[in-house]
């Protein structure tokens, strides 16, 4: 194999990050939608719904930033489609680099791009109201949970960016991730929900996430929910990344 | 002299569909070989093949005396593409583009080399515009440009004059002639029969899976009768009054024009 993984990841990974430099829209627009949810759930909504906290920007906050990074990795599915359909994939491929470089540039840059929308997620949230009392360690445990669930994420925007006929198909199959939240307890205590609805979004991965986040930055005992969101994440992860590999193998022997 | 690409009983299936039914052929280091065929005749398999992006079937591929199976790390450091469709990206700038693939091959100064080709092939004005605003025949001209990097010993041009115009094709038919003179091997595939007639030393003709015809264009002359002497008025080709209104000449072309 090439000794050249590191150098070649980060001079592709700059490309890619120039990218987004260059249409700062794909960060705009993925922060857009959570933003407008975010209002209209605090503003709106929020006087009715009894989320059992006195500040509802708290509550909600941690399935914003998970909408956020779903929609988020839809741009990476396009950039790595695009990438296949304009023959600059099999250029790379042709060339004498280490070629795991190729998809893994992509992959970090999913992670610096959704890293950016989540921080201005975050500032957005301070200035609606919201409050911590989080340590160095539960802002830690915070984005490490994040990083993990926008990595495993990214390997399916992965499976959709190099099997999609249609840059359309690139970037829908992140609909049902973003609409996952939703059914969880992002927005509303699960206790309110009838019986099957209640049983899906208690044992769906986003519940067990927004669940860990929340008690994190509210400074309470996380409970058995953090082994729960992680062990998802893991599985998440490790499906995606052996799916995506056998995509990959098709296109590349 | 020696042969700079090696196929002997080359084999290809996709599920039922046999694309390589055993392809034999050779090219001579520093020669022009076009590969002729329709469109499905496999053309861009075999391209594949030999630039280790798709495994053989059956059969031995040597590129550079490396084996495409077994040493495909030294073949891509022999070898450079040019695919069918120009490979460029097109956020970047022309010059963002050659810097890109010259820091991939590992070279030592890509800013200079970069600005170098940008001259060699006419985009020196445009090498800090997008590609996005390129035309079709400077994409084209760079996606070479970005293949000749790092001086590779042989290059595989995938229908590299589709869908140019005639002074486009022209450019590209002098760039891949430059490549020759300086002892670069090339394998051209096209479905233009003039471009093959033109630029190649050798032409070999895929069909149904297998090359039925290789040879010099002399030889496959004499696959067919003895000419006739036949009287016929000279008229020009479109072509010819097209470049002569245009006011290009077949003397007058880029590559030249950056050193004028």
């Amino acid at each position: 194999m090439s000794t050249h993984f590191f150098a070649d990841t980060s001079v592709l990974l700059g490309r890619s990050l120039r990218h987004i430099g260059r249409s700062p829209d794909t960060i705009i627009t993925t922060v857009l939608t959570p933003l407008a949810l975010m209002l209209l759930f605090v503003y709106v909504f929020g006087g009715a719904i009894a989320s059992g906290t006195d500040n509802y920007v708290n509550y909600v906050l941690p399935g914003i930033m998970l909408i956020a990074i779903a929609s988020g990795i839809a741009y990476t599915a396009v950039r790595l489609f695009t990438d296949v359909t304009s023959g600059l994939f099999e250029r790379f491929h042709s060339m004498p680099i280490a070629r795991s470089s190729v998809l893994w540039a992509h992959v970090v840059t999913s992670l610096v791009a959704n890293l950016i929308s989540v921080v201005i997620i975050l500032v957005l949230g301070f200035v609606m109201g919201f409050r911590t009392s989080a340590t160095p360690l539960a802002w830690l445990a915070i984005f490490g949970i994040l990083t993990l669930f926008t990595l495993a994420l990214t390997w399916i925007a992965i499976i959709a960016g190099l099997a999609a006929k249609t840059v359309d198909g690139a970037s829908g199959f992140s609909y049902p991730l973003i609409f996952l939240p939703f059914i969880s307890s992002a927005f509303v205590p699960t206790e309110t929900m009838p019986g099957p609805v209640r049983v899906f979004a208690e044992n769906q991965p986003v519940t067990s996430i927004v669940n860990t986040i929340q008690d994190l930055f509210a400074q309470r005992a996380v409970g058995t929910d953090i082994w729960i969101a992680l062990a998802w994440c893991a599985v998440i992860l490790i499906v995606a990344y052996a799916f995506a590999m056998v995509r990959y193998r098709r296109r590349v022997a | 002299m020696s042969a700079a690409v090696s196929v002997r009983g080359l084999e290809k299936s996709f599920n039922d569909l046999h694309v390589l039914r055993g392809v034999d052929f050779e090219i001579a280091s520093g020669s022009i070989l076009a590969l002729l065929g329709s469109n499905g005749a496999g053309k861009t398999t075999l391209v594949k093949i030999l630039s280790t992006l798709l495994r053989p079937d059956a059969g031995s591929v040597t590129v550079n005396d490396f084996d495409v199976t077994e040493h495909p790390l030294e073949v891509r450091r022999s070898i450079s593409l040019t695919g069918q469709f120009a490979a460029v990206d097109e956020i970047l700038t022309g010059r963002e583009n050659l810097v890109l693939v010259g820091k991939l091959r590992h070279l030592g100064t890509p800013g200079a080399l970069a600005d170098a080709l940008l001259a060699r092939f006419g985009l020196a004005d445009a090498g800090s515009r997008r590609v996005a605003t390129f035309s079709g025949g400077m994409r084209r001209r760079l996606d070479i440009a970005m293949s000749l990097l790092g001086d590779p010993k042989v290059v595989f041009l995938d229908e590299p004059t589709t869908g140019l115009d005639p002074e486009g094709r022209l450019e590209v038919w002098k760039v891949i002639t430059d490549l020759a003179d300086q002892g670069t091997t090339v394998l051209l595939t096209t479905q233009y029969l003039e471009e093959a007639e033109h630029l190649a030393d050798r032409i070999a003709i895929l069909h149904e899976g297998r090359i039925i015809a290789d040879g010099t264009f002399a030889e496959l002359k004499k696959l067919l009768p003895p000419a006739k002497v036949e009287y016929v008025e000279k008229q020009p080709t479109l072509e010819e009054i097209y470049l002569s209104l245009v006011g290009t000449t077949h003397t007058s072309q880029p590559g030249t024009a950056a050193e004028e």
